[in-house]
Order: C-alpha cells, then structure tokens, then sequence
C-alpha cells in the first residue's frame, strides 16, 4: 500500500465514531460568516490602525494621487523605484517627474537586481480597518510579490471604497481572487520581530518603510 | 576527518529528546538557572499583558472561540474527504502533492527533492512540522545546509540550541546572550555580524537582516510549514512577522512545504475565523505584519516548482481517540505556554519536545506514545490549573486531557506494584467507605497526641520528604470533624 | 432570615474532616446563624480528585457511590472547597461513564446539580452577602483555580469578604495565578511545586497582610506550609472561618 492509501486508511479507521457522513450536519458552526464590525468611521479607524503599526499615512482627494506618492517618496530620501506593469501612468508620471529613477518589471528583475533599487510603488485589492492590514492581490498594478518584498520602501495606495471594516467582510471580498489562483500578501505595518524578549522591534526581513496614501 | 568538521550547519545539542529523564528532574535544573527564569517571567509577562488587551477588544471573542473550535472539530472529524479534497487543489494549482507516514518517510522525500535540484543548501521558514521531524538534521546528512532564517529560530540554530517555545524558540534567551551568539557564530556561516554590535534588539534584528539577505537572494529552493491548507482552494497560508517567510515563499524557484495532515481547514471563508483568532492569541496583535497565501504555482510569480509533503507522524493515532482527538485542534499560537505558571518557570526545554507547554503534555505522548520515561511523565507536568483552556483560541480542553493522558500511563502500569499503586490502593481502601475512613482517622489523630503542643512538622524522611524539603506540613488535629460531629450532634446524620 | 427551615447536608471534604476541622465547624456555625438546619451525613468520603487526576479512575468510583449515597437526599449540598465542589460537578459525570454505570450516572447528575460551593450557597441560594461577620484584621484572599476555573465562583468570595466589618482586604499581587499546589503535583514535582508556592508566599508577603484566606484548605496549606518555614508570620485562614468569626466571637 502506499503511503496516501495508507494514510488515508487510518483515517477512516480512526474515524469509526463518526456516523453521519455530511460533515455540515454532523457539526454544524455556530458563526455568521461575512459580518462587519461596527465601527463609527472605517476610514479613521484604518488610519488610526495603519499608523499605530508605524506607517506613514496621507489622505488625499482621488485626484491628488500622482502628486502625493511622488512627495511622499521624495520625502523619504528614494532614489529609484520599481513600478508593477500595470501602475496607474499618471502615478507613474508623476514619481518620474519627481528626479526618481523607474524601473519597470518589463523583463522580469533579477532578485539581485531588485535588492539594489530603494522603493516599490503598489496599487492594493482591499484593506482592513480594525486591524491596519493592507491586502495586496498581486494584479498587474501591484506586480509580481518579489516586487513588493525586496525594495526596502514600499508605497502602497489605497481607495477609500476597498476598506472593509473587519477581517470577515475582507475574507469575503478576497473570495474570488483566491479562487482565481491569485497570491494574496497581507500587510499589517512594516516587517517586525518580538523574538528578542518578547520586544516588538520594527524592521526585520520585508521593508522596513511602509508609505499609505488613502486616496478618498 | 570528524564528522563536526563537515557540517554544513551549527550543530545542535547531542542527545535525543526521547532519551531525557522525566519531567520534574529536568525542571529541577531548568528551576535553578536564574538566569532562565528572569527571561522567562519578563518574556511571558509581556506578551500575556499584549493577549489580554487584544482579545477584550473584540467583543465577540467567545463567539470566534465557539466557531474555531467548531470547524477545526468539522475538519477533523471528516478529515478523509477534506484531504482529497486539498489534494485535488493542490494538484489542480500545479503543485506536486507527496504524502508521508512519518519522519523518516518525509525526510526521505525532502532530502531527495532537494538533491534532484542539484543544489546543497536552502533556507528555512519556521515551522514545526520541520522541527517535529527533524528535518535539519536529515538534510545535513545528506550533506544540505538548511538555513533557519526566522530570527529566532536563527538564534537558536547558531546558539548549537534547541527551541524552547512553539512561537518564539528562543524566549530563553535575552539580549546580552543573543548578542554574544551573533558575534561568535554568524562569522563562521556567512556575512558577519558587525563587530561593534550592541544588545539593542533593532541592531540585533538589522544584524540577522544582513546576515540573512545573500542567503536570501542566491537561495534556489525553500522549505516551509503552513499555518493552514485550505481544502476548497489549494491555498497554503503561512503567518509571520518578519519576512523571512515571504522571502522564502517568493524568491526561490522551487518550494517545499511540509504540512501536518491536520492542519486543513475547508474553505477560505473560514480563515475569516483563524486570522482573527490566531494573531490575537499568539502574538497579542491585532494583525501579524505578514500573512502570505499561495495556491500552487502562480506563473511568472513566485516558486515555478511547488511540492506539498502531507505528514501524518502519529497524527491518526491521536485522531482515533475520540478523548484525545481535540489537541488536532492546535493552531500552534502558544497562549497555552504563554499562561501557564509552570512553563513560565523551567521553560520548554524541561518538555523534551518541539511542543512544549500544556498543549506539548497532551500532545507529544499522543503523537509519541507513552512509552519513555519523558513521555510518561508529561501528562503530570502541569497542576491542572485550568489557566491554559481560559486562552486556547480552539477550546481544547486541555486540564481534562491531561487526566485522559494519566489515566492512560496508570492504566500501562496498573500491574507495577510500586510506591505509587501501593499509595493509592491504601488510599482507596481507606476513602471507599465511611467505616474505612473513620478507622484511618483515629490513627492519623494519635500524632497530634504523640506530638502535644506542635502546630507544625519540619523536614521529614522520605516518603514525605517530597513536601517538608521545603513546606512544613501542619499537624493533624486531635480530633477530625466527624468525631467531633458525632461527640456534639450525637450519631443523626 | 431568609433560610429558616432549610435543611442544607455539609459536604465537609476529606481533607478537612482530618485536617482541618475548623473549616466544616465554621460552615456549621455560619449556616446555622442565618437560620438553616445542617446535617452530616456520616457515609460521606471523599470527592476521589486525588486518584482521578492522578489517573486511577477505578480508585476514585467508590468515592462517586459514596457521594451519591451520601447526598441523594438532600436538596442543599455544600462544600467549602471550590476544588472538591468542582471535581464532584465536572468529575463525577466522566466517572460515572468510566464505570459504564447508567444508574450511577443518572444519581450523579441529580446530586451534581445540587452541590454548591459554600460561597455559592450564601450567595445565590440564600441571597446574602453580609453574614454578620467581624474580622479587624489586615486580609489579602487567593482565588484558588478550581475555584475560579471549575467550580466557577466568581467574584462571590469578594462580595462576602467586602460586607466583613473591620477588615482590611488588600489586593495580592499576581491573584489568578496558581499557587502550585496541584494536588499530587505537588510531590510528583516538588520542585516546580515549591517555585511556585514561593512566588505566591512573596506576593501574599509583599501586601503586609497578617491573614492568608482562600476558600480551599489544600492550597492553604502548600502556601501556609511555605510562610511557615520561612517564619513569615503570616497566618492562614479558610474563607468559612473568617467569615464565622463576629463581634461576639466565633
């Protein structure tokens, strides 16, 4: 026999307490799934959230976009950035009209040569307030997940309409691109560790800056 | 040559865990590291305040305990169908599925994948299941140096060290002995730590991000666990903090995840349950900073080439007990260890196990059979405080497994007749009937005759030794409440 | 008083019938004040926690068919031990399976559902928190786990030692943490056992207290045992025989 046959016969042999075979009926959940979690503003509480996991956060007028991430890059000394295939072309225009050197994955950036570039700048799927999490999807506006990896600045933007309150609407949200075979990142502030006397130390491995602009 | 000189990687402590002594003698050297116990207490102290504060937070907490403990029974209960079901994904998503009885089985199919990549190395993402099966060590052997690129985890791999904590291995280490580890070892495996390294835990942590990264860049094949595998999807889940995961779970091209046959979950809707639970309870955070999920081979993202090792290593055995079948509910977040005043004071290497803690007592000699001396005594290494069913996000009831667990090791040894089974069959006669009873106590009442005027009794010879080394036992008193029951109230009851 | 005519059956526990007789005497002492009739029924034993939690379940049975036996009468039953309280409520029933015993199980589950902690006792059935009582003295209480976590008693021992005239209740460090006592934990592994009970006898040291008060003797006296050595000076005291001491005296 082999070993998934076998494995699988002592399942079933372990199992012979269990005698309804629809496993909803034998235990059902006791859980609504999908719900939200009340909350005054959704908005503020992402801030709020996204801030206490030290990122930076602008909030700006749909309009202000382009000008916010090329600010908010300069602001925080990068030099070169790397932006996904599909990034919006005004952003795009605008990081390039800020003096920043682009490069884009158009063909693919080796591992080394990504380690050399300081920033990575992302659209986002769908956000979380009560826990200032960011989920990217890796659509053609976020790139490959490399890219938002090895630079050591990430910029990500955000649309007011993709924050969820809570993590259950999130989940059902990220439903279909799951289903779709997309990756999914989620981003709760930048890398950290409290592997040193329980000590929460930001910045370990994933980029240690995390750049928000709330596009409203 | 000896074989130290050709390791590729630090090696490790000598010895088998399943060699140790029981539990309470190696607690009695744990207990006097002070050291040891200074760290642990901060350690503890500080990430149980950080649960506390997280879980009051949500106000539905013991709805979402309710519903964890719900689906995980769900899963394991049909776990059968749920694993055909994964398996089926997998496959569907382009990953290689591989299935293994136990250690041996799965180290085999790791060493040989690697090898098949013509490559001698590849880095690490936490997980237990590797260290369950001690996978480092396979590899090593086959002459592969496995790269544990979590910091802990790296801490206790360059300290020659084994892990002490589910969550954070390294929990005995403070700051000073990190620092001193960094500078001996990283020079020997690769870039340096600088030499005017601090104990500050943002340079330590930016001196393993150095350490790590070429690691990181040149890596071709990667080896993880998975925190959950969702049987609708395909999709592997691994939670961290760092980015050593995403780094290994994205940069290589060829991925190897090793995943304990419970740890499916149905569907993806069900992680709305397990993100919520999981960070709260093991880190006291509202979210850990990275959560990736991966359905097999994504084109032009991430690993081209993804194998799946399905291990069971025991895992039947513990499912066919229906008593002991909830600590397959484990999500390996540690509050159980965090909670628990006897972890919190000789640590986890006492265990004998990569699990240690409460949840390790029940689990390990379920997994390992109750059959050594440390396997044996670990379903009494706990005072049955109940502390660690208050915070398991899964509800397992730890406190009455661990009575299963020692009604199982006196049952093996009911035909031994020792001090133990001699205590309890005096102790049992005597409390089996009121008649019984009555005669011990006028016994028991002539010391506090023999002995006028003592309230107490200082150091005895064994068998009391055990209590009076350190506590001084009261006397008994001249007469028991039924005596004086009986002289008062007359014979009515 | 709200309890005239109750008849209540003291289930005394085994350790305090030979140990500590104060404890059930006080209990007697207290129920009686607010008017109940108790009565100890003589075949009583033992709860069986002992060999239960250490895994002879077999020894522990005939203690489960003496409670029944004991207590299948009475409508009131009330331990001073919220650990034996909770072995007898959470035990009892997967003793009386162990024994594939259906008779037994269903006796068991009447008498369960009749047992209550003495704290519970005072509180819930008979609705009182000030039970008369009188102790000047500075009082620091431990929340045993079975207490808290099995027998579930709640803040009920705080509501009754607040209603105590003179006393001056100091809070204790570290409350809800085991003392370490843990029935034969305690000599299966005396030195985590002690670790802990030192942690707990500098806690109950720190708050200047002259009185140590919980509501089971048996951590009572792991920690007692310990201040003891260590010439603490500080006394132990069950929560039932604080609170049976009044103006009057006891």
């Amino acid at each position: 026999m082999n070993a998934r046959e076998e494995i699988l016969n002592r399942v079933r042999g372990a199992l012979g307490d269990v005698v309804q075979p629809d496993s909803a009926v034998d235990v059902p959940i006791p859980w609504v799934y999908g719900r939200p979690t009340a909350m005054p503003d959704i908005l503020e509480r992402f801030v709020e959230m996204t801030v206490d996991y030290k990122a930076v956060v602008r909030r700006v007028p749909a309009a202000g976009v382009p000008a916010a991430v090329a600010e908010m890059l300069v602001a925080a000394g990068v030099g070169s950035a790397v932006l996904p295939v599909g990034l919006d072309e005004a952003w795009c225009a605008a990081i390039a009209a800020a003096g920043i050197t682009v490069h884009r994955d158009e063909p693919p950036l080796s591992n080394k040569e990504l380690n050399a570039i300081d920033a990575v700048v992302t659209a986002s799927a769908v956000s979380i307030a009560e826990t200032g999490t960011i989920v990217l999807d890796h659509a053609d506006n976020q790139g490959r997940r490399a890219l938002t990896l090895v630079p050591d600045t990430h910029l990500v933007v955000v649309r007011a309409d993709q924050v969820v309150s809570d993590v259950p609407e999130a989940v059902g949200r990220l439903a279909a691109a799951v289903t779709g075979g997309s990756p999914l990142t989620w981003i709760s502030g930048g890398s950290a560790t409290s592997d040193i006397e329980l000590i929460r130390v930001e910045g370990v491995h994933g980029p240690r800056t995390l750049l928000v602009v709330l596009a409203e | 040559m000896s074989s130290e000189a050709v390791r590729r990687t630090p090696a490790p402590p000598t010895g088998t865990y399943i060699g140790m002594p029981k539990f309470a003698k190696n607690a009695k050297v744990q207990l006097a590291d002070q050291q040891l116990r200074k760290n642990l207490r901060k350690a503890t102290g500080t990430i149980r305040a950080k649960r506390v504060d997280r879980v009051a937070e949500v106000p539905e907490w013991e709805e979402l305990r309710l519903a964890g403990e719900a689906i995980k029974n769900r899963t394991l209960r049909h776990l059968d169908t749920y694993l055909v079901q994964l398996e089926e994904s997998l496959v569907r998503n382009g990953a290689k599925v591989h299935w293994a009885r136990d250690a041996a089985e799965a180290n085999a199919i790791v060493v040989e994948l690697v090898k098949a990549k013509g490559v001698d190395e590849v880095v690490k993402v936490k997980s237990m299941a590797t260290q369950e099966i001690d996978l480092n060590e396979a590899l090593e052997e086959a002459g592969i140096a496995a790269w544990e690129t979590d910091l802990a985890e790296l801490i206790v791999q360059l300290g020659h060290d084994r892990p002490s904590h589910i969550l954070v291995p390294a929990i005995h280490r403070n700051r000073s002995e990190v620092r001193e580890i960094f500078l001996r070892e990283m020079k020997l495996y690769g870039t340096p730590a600088p030499t005017d390294l601090t104990d500050e835990p943002v340079v330590l942590a930016a001196a393993a991000r150095t350490h790590l990264r070429e690691k990181f860049l040149r890596a071709k094949v990667a080896i993880s666990g998975a925190n959950f595998a969702i049987a609708e999807t395909g999709t592997l889940v691994v939670v961290e903090s760092e980015g050593n995961g995403r780094m290994c779970l994205t940069l290589p091209d060829t991925l190897i995840s090793v995943v304990g046959i419970e740890k499916t979950l149905p569907t993806v809707a069900d992680l709305e349950v397990f993100m919520r639970l999981l960070p709260r309870s093991s880190t006291g955070e509202r979210m850990n900073p990275y959560t990736s999920m991966w359905n097999g081979v994504t084109p032009g993202d991430g690993p081209q080439e993804v194998h799946v090792v399905l291990i069971d290593n025991g895992r039947t055995k513990v499912l066919a007990d229906p008593d002991g079948r909830a600590a397959l509910r484990c999500i390996r977040c540690s509050a159980c260890l965090n909670i628990c005043p006897v972890y919190e004071r000789v640590g986890g290497h006492a265990y004998g196990s990569v699990y240690p803690g409460p949840i390790g007592a029940v689990l390990t000699p379920q997994l390992r059979g109750t059959t050594s001396d440390i396997d044996k005594s670990l379903p009494f290494a706990s005072t049955l405080c109940g502390a660690c069913f208050e915070v398991c996000p899964v509800r397992i009831p730890i406190p009455d497994m661990l009575v299963h667990m020692r009604h199982k090791v006196a049952d093996e040894k009911r035909h031994h007749v020792g001090v133990e089974q001699t205590a309890i069959a005096v102790a049992g006669w005597a409390l089996s009937s009121s008649k019984h009873f009555e005669l011990v106590q006028r016994v028991a009442m002539l010391a506090g005759r023999v002995l006028p005027g003592r309230t107490h009794l200082g150091p005895l010879p064994w068998p009391a030794a055990p209590w009076t080394n350190a506590r001084d036992l009261p006397m008994p008193p001249t007469e028991s409440f039924r005596a004086w029951w009986k002289r008062t109230r007359g014979e009515s009851a | 008083m709200h309890a005239e005519g109750l008849t209540v059956a003291l289930f005394a526990t085994c350790i305090n019938d030979v140990m500590f007789p104060g404890t059930p005497k006080a209990v007697v002492t207290v129920l009686e004040r607010l008017g109940c009739t108790v009565e100890f029924p003589l075949e009583q034993t033992c709860c069986g926690q002992m060999f239960t939690n250490t895994g002879y379940f077999d020894a522990a049975v005939p203690d489960v068919r003496n409670y029944v036996k004991a207590f299948a009468g009475y409508d009131y039953i009330v331990g001073p031990s919220g650990s034996c309280v909770g072995a007898v409520r959470h035990q009892h029933p997967m003793l009386a399976a162990h024994a594939k015993d259906e008779g037994l199980a269903a006796e068991v589950d009447k008498v369960v559902a009749r047992t209550y902690d003495f704290t519970e006792m005072l509180v819930d059935v008979l609705g009182v928190t000030d039970v008369g009582a009188y102790f000047p003295h500075r009082v620091t209480y431990h929340p045993t786990c079975h207490s808290v976590r099995v027998a579930k008693v709640g803040d009920k021992p705080y509501q009754l030692l607040s209603k105590v005239k003179g006393i001056d209740l100091v809070p204790l460090p570290d409350a809800d943490q085991c003392c370490g006592f843990g029935g034969t934990f305690s000599v299966k592994n005396p030195d985590v056992s002690v670790a802990m009970g030192g942690d707990k006898a500098r806690h109950v040291a720190s708050t200047g207290a002259e009185y140590l008060v919980t509501g089971d003797n048996a951590c009572l006296m792991h920690i007692g045992g310990l201040l003891h050595r260590q010439n603490a000076g500080i006394k132990t005291l069950h929560l039932a025989e604080l609170l049976a001491h009044t103006e009057s005296g006891i």
